[in-house]
């Protein structure tokens, strides 16, 4: 429990810095003070930028959590199984197709898309022979790259690649009052996972387990799988992509706490948000005053995080 | 003569094989035995040079393997491994006519030509020269990576486990086949074996190995003894003399509790 | 012809037989790229597509070649390259040296000289990090696969933060300038880039042979006396080089190397190198030439080859995958 609460204190120390980071000054004393100009800065702007990384970060480490308790594999997450990818083509042919709906109805088909290619994932492994469990990542990564192509594709011929590249590399620089919101619910779906932990659990153990123990497994996995596609579909629809996020912060909670879902939940959840505000904070700070968003910090800080789990004792049996 | 002198080989702290020394002479097929980990296929891997020693020298005909030039080693031993999977689509005249390539470096001469042909009729497998390896049985194709060593035409070859994935037939003719390049091309065969009772009847020689040290060493009447027997695999067996071989009988083992 | 004896009934001849249709089909997709939509000014335009199509038949042999080497030595035929991260270390060290250097420095310094001295740069980056991952611990081909891929996206996320890094004003300027694709092939370096092809392709050629006992395996290669290690070894840093030279031209082509080498194999009736290297690089030049005449002349799109190539590549990795190609 002692880590538990250190991560907790590490995760309100970035959450305070956070606030009071970037290009106008801020300080805490200002705040304090009442300054008026301070205190519209902090709530137009800096708070709803902190809250919509805690939301975005905590929502993507539980759907990567639940992912792979349903592909049955460590390193599954909505950006190694095409999910991400599917959701950008959503949301290019919502706002190709249906450029004067709201975005909440783009959101949807996003989450639609999103749907549909976490199913082709599962569909896919269902099919081959899992000879290692380090295939799992590859065939989703690689469905990824396929959908990614499409969708640049299109986004090509109809000069889009613009707007592409906002949903494929997650930023909050642009976060402000009225534009994150969505994340809410985002982060009320992954919390949705926590009451229903059990079930996943036992669905994450496989098909005939989940029929020996009377459970309807189809039903669970589309529930799972749909909590997973509404979740990405709204990161991305807001800020974008944030890689590898859902498969670093499950594996390091399950590295403090062990397997058992319902109670790694929450310090997955806090090792996502925590992870994605020191990301977020050291992308505002490497090359200040400019930004470096936060998909390609974590591209990186990732990236570097999957080798290591890959590499690292404990996973090289696999 | 193979010689090995004081060989080890450690994966971090374990120890694999500790400080064998061991001569074995030209000629003949000697069979290396023992249970699961006893060191048998490391210490082969070792002699074939494709596993550098922890410590130690393997001379062969004083030639050291760890230093001498790979290509020079490869016309006088051949090492075939139990698992050979080969990414390349290829025939079975392909893989035969490789065995020729420390001799000839990928040009091959007439001579080649009639070693590959020659090769292939030593094996059986002449009507199978032109199917591709995959288009074979297990047996066959185990068949064509020997026909392989055959054609490298060493004085020493190093067998790991030829039997395994054989049935009774093909592991008989195996047997059979080590004794005919043993007896009539003059080859030195060193072979792993499981099967205790294969080892009894067709080697000249038997090296029985445990917890990576030789435990004993000498002609099959030597070690098919049931006291050497409960030395090396820990039960107890009924050695029986039938037509002139000595068959270890164990299937039925006393109730411990 | 004494090396028949190795060849299966006429697979030799039909093999070259093959090579002959590949050689014919690939200078007819080079006589359409030169000749197909030419509005007048003759003059002008062959010598401005002569450099292009100069370009795209060394981009082919060097990928080609660069692929198929690495598969015979990694002893599979999905890992590639380009999927083994090298193009992407290749555009880490272009960025950081443009990061280094600076735009006002770049001007001094001769082009030429900044290509040698990346790709000797990649070349020993290439050798430790390969080094380690094939003689180190990492045994199985799908951590090998995986662990490449990964290490890309490393590679290429770092180079993106370096590029933001960079004043965003004077990237544009170095972007057109230092970071080739098909649009903006680099000419200013075909040149060195022909030596150095021409060599790597000798050095493979006269490797042929060890390079089909290589195929069999590494215990089997050892065995039948190839120097394992240096061979491997030389081989990769031919790879890295090959693969540096091709990303410096045009950019990093993700599955290409992979589609044309399995187009190669599944032509191609023999193992032999003698034969499928050769039809790899036609394939190759087929596939860039043939693809960039009816996409540029005939559809117009001009950057569409690379997303298309990314595509189809995609699809056949997926389907080895899945087929259980990989052991």
């Amino acid at each position: 429990m002692t880590r538990t609460a250190a991560a907790l204190a590490v995760f309100i120390l970035l959450a305070v810095a956070s606030l009071f980071a970037g290009v106008s000054d801020l300080t805490p004393g200002a705040v304090l003070a009442g300054d008026p100009a301070a205190i519209n800065l902090l709530l137009t702007s800096r708070a709803p930028r902190t809250i919509a990384v805690v939301l975005a970060g905590g929502s993507v480490a539980i759907a990567g959590l639940i992912m792979q308790m349903l592909a049955r594999n460590r390193f599954a997450e909505p950006s190694t199984s095409g999910t991400v990818d599917a959701a950008s083509l959503g949301m290019l042919c919502a706002t190709l197709l249906l450029p004067d709906m709201p975005v909440i109805v783009k959101m949807m088909v996003a989450a639609a898309f999103a749907l549909a290619g976490a199913g082709l994932f599962m569909g896919v492994l269902a099919r081959i022979p899992l000879s290692s469990p380090l295939v799992t990542p590859l065939v989703g990564l690689m469905l990824g790259n396929v959908i990614g192509a499409a969708t640049s594709f299109i986004a090509y011929r109809y000069d889009l690649l613009q707007s592409l590249a906002a949903w494929s590399n997650g930023d909050f620089s642009t976060i402000l009052r009225g534009r994150y919101e969505l994340l809410w619910v985002a982060f009320a779906l992954a919390a949705l996972a926590w009451f229903t932990a059990d079930r996943l659990t036992v669905a994450g153990l496989g098909r005939d387990f989940s029929v020996n123990l009377g459970l309807n497994y189809r039903r669970v996995l589309l529930f799972g799988l749909s909590i997973v596609a509404m979740v990405t579909a709204m990161v991305v629809t807001t800020v974008g992509m944030i890689p590898f996020l859902g498969l670093v912060a499950p594996n390091l909670a399950s590295l403090a706490l062990g397997d058992n879902m319902r109670r790694a939940i929450p310090l997955t959840a806090l090792l996502g948000a925590g992870l994605a505000l020191a990301c977020d904070l050291l992308g505002r700070l490497v090359n200040y005053p400019f930004e470096i968003p936060i998909g390609t910090m974590m591209g990186v800080i990732g990236s570097m995080l999957f080798l290591y789990l890959l590499l690292g004792k404990r996973f090289r049996a696999g | 003569m193979i010689e090995i002198r004081d060989v080890r080989k450690s994966y971090g702290d374990t120890a694999v094989v500790q400080g064998v020394n061991l001569t074995l002479p030209r000629g003949g097929v000697t069979a290396i035995i023992g249970p699961n980990g006893a060191g048998k296929s490391t210490l082969l891997t070792m002699i074939g040079r494709l596993l550098p020693m922890s410590g130690g020298q393997i001379l062969v005909d004083g030639i050291d393997v760890a230093h001498a030039a790979s290509h020079a080693l490869a016309r006088r031993l051949s090492i075939l491994r139990q698992d050979n999977h080969i990414a390349a689509r290829l025939t079975v005249r392909d893989l035969v006519a490789f065995g020729r390539y420390p001799h000839s470096h990928g040009r091959l001469t007439r001579e080649d030509g009639v070693h590959v042909a020659r090769a292939l009729d030593f094996l059986g497998l002449t009507h199978l020269a032109d199917r591709f390896l995959d288009e074979l049985s297990g047996g066959q194709r185990q068949r064509a990576h020997v026909a392989m060593v055959v054609c490298q035409d060493t004085d020493y070859i190093l067998l790991d486990e030829p039997l395994n994935n054989l049935d009774m037939k093909h592991a008989v003719g195996m047997m059979q086949l080590m004794r005919r390049m043993a007896d009539d091309l003059g080859k030195t065969i060193v072979v792993v074996l499981h099967d205790i009772n294969f080892a009894s009847c067709y080697a000249d020689h038997i090296v029985a190995m445990r917890d990576g040290r030789v435990i004993r060493e000498g002609a099959p009447a030597a070690i098919m003894t049931a006291d050497a027997m409960r030395a090396i695999y820990d039960i107890d067996m009924h050695i029986e003399k039938i037509g002139g071989d000595r068959i270890g009988v164990f299937y039925r083992q006393p109730a411990r509790d | 012809m004494p090396a028949d004896l190795t060849a299966s009934p006429g697979s030799g001849r039909s093999g070259g037989l093959i090579l002959l249709t590949l050689l014919a089909i690939a200078l007819f997709a080079c006589a359409a790229f030169m000749t197909v939509g030419v509005t007048g000014g003759w003059a002008f335009v062959l010598q401005l597509r002569a450099v292009k199509l100069a370009a795209l038949l060394l981009v082919g042999c060097a990928i080609a070649l660069a692929t198929v080497l690495f598969q015979t030595v990694s002893a599979n035929r999905i890992l590639t390259p380009s999927i083994m991260g090298f193009d992407a270390l290749y555009i880490l060290i272009q960025t950081a040296a443009v990061f280094a250097i600076g735009a006002s420095g770049l001007n001094l310094v001769d082009k030429r000289l900044l290509f040698l001295g990346q790709a000797a740069l990649m070349t020993a980056f290439a050798a430790l990090l390969y080094r380690w991952l094939f003689t180190g611990a990492v045994r199985s081909l799908h951590l090998l696969l995986l662990a490449g891929v990964v290490l890309g996206m490393l590679f290429r996320s770092v180079a993106n933060v370096l590029q933001r890094m960079i004043d965003p004003n004077e990237f544009v300027v170095l972007q057109d300038r230092f970071f080739a694709s098909f649009n903006t092939v680099d000419t200013t370096l075909l040149g060195v880039a022909t030596v150095i092809i021409a060599i790597a392709a000798i050095a493979i050629w006269r490797m042929r042979a060890t390079l089909d006992v290589l195929g069999l395996g590494r215990d089997a290669a050892i065995a039948l006396g190839v120097a394992y290690k240096r061979t491997t070894m030389t081989a990769l840093l031919l790879v890295a080089v090959l693969t540096s030279t091709s990303t410096a031209l045009v950019g990093p082509v993700a599955f290409f190397g992979l589609l044309v080498a399995n187009m190669a194999y599944a032509l191609i009736p023999s193992h032999r190198h003698a034969l499928t290297l050769p039809a790899a690089a036609l394939i190759a030049v087929i596939c860039l030439v043939g693809g960039q005449t009816v996409l540029e002349r005939v559809f117009a799109f001009n950057t569409a080859l690379a997303i298309i190539v990314e595509f189809l590549g995609g699809i056949v990795f997926l389907f080895m995958l899945v087929r259980g190609a990989v052991r």
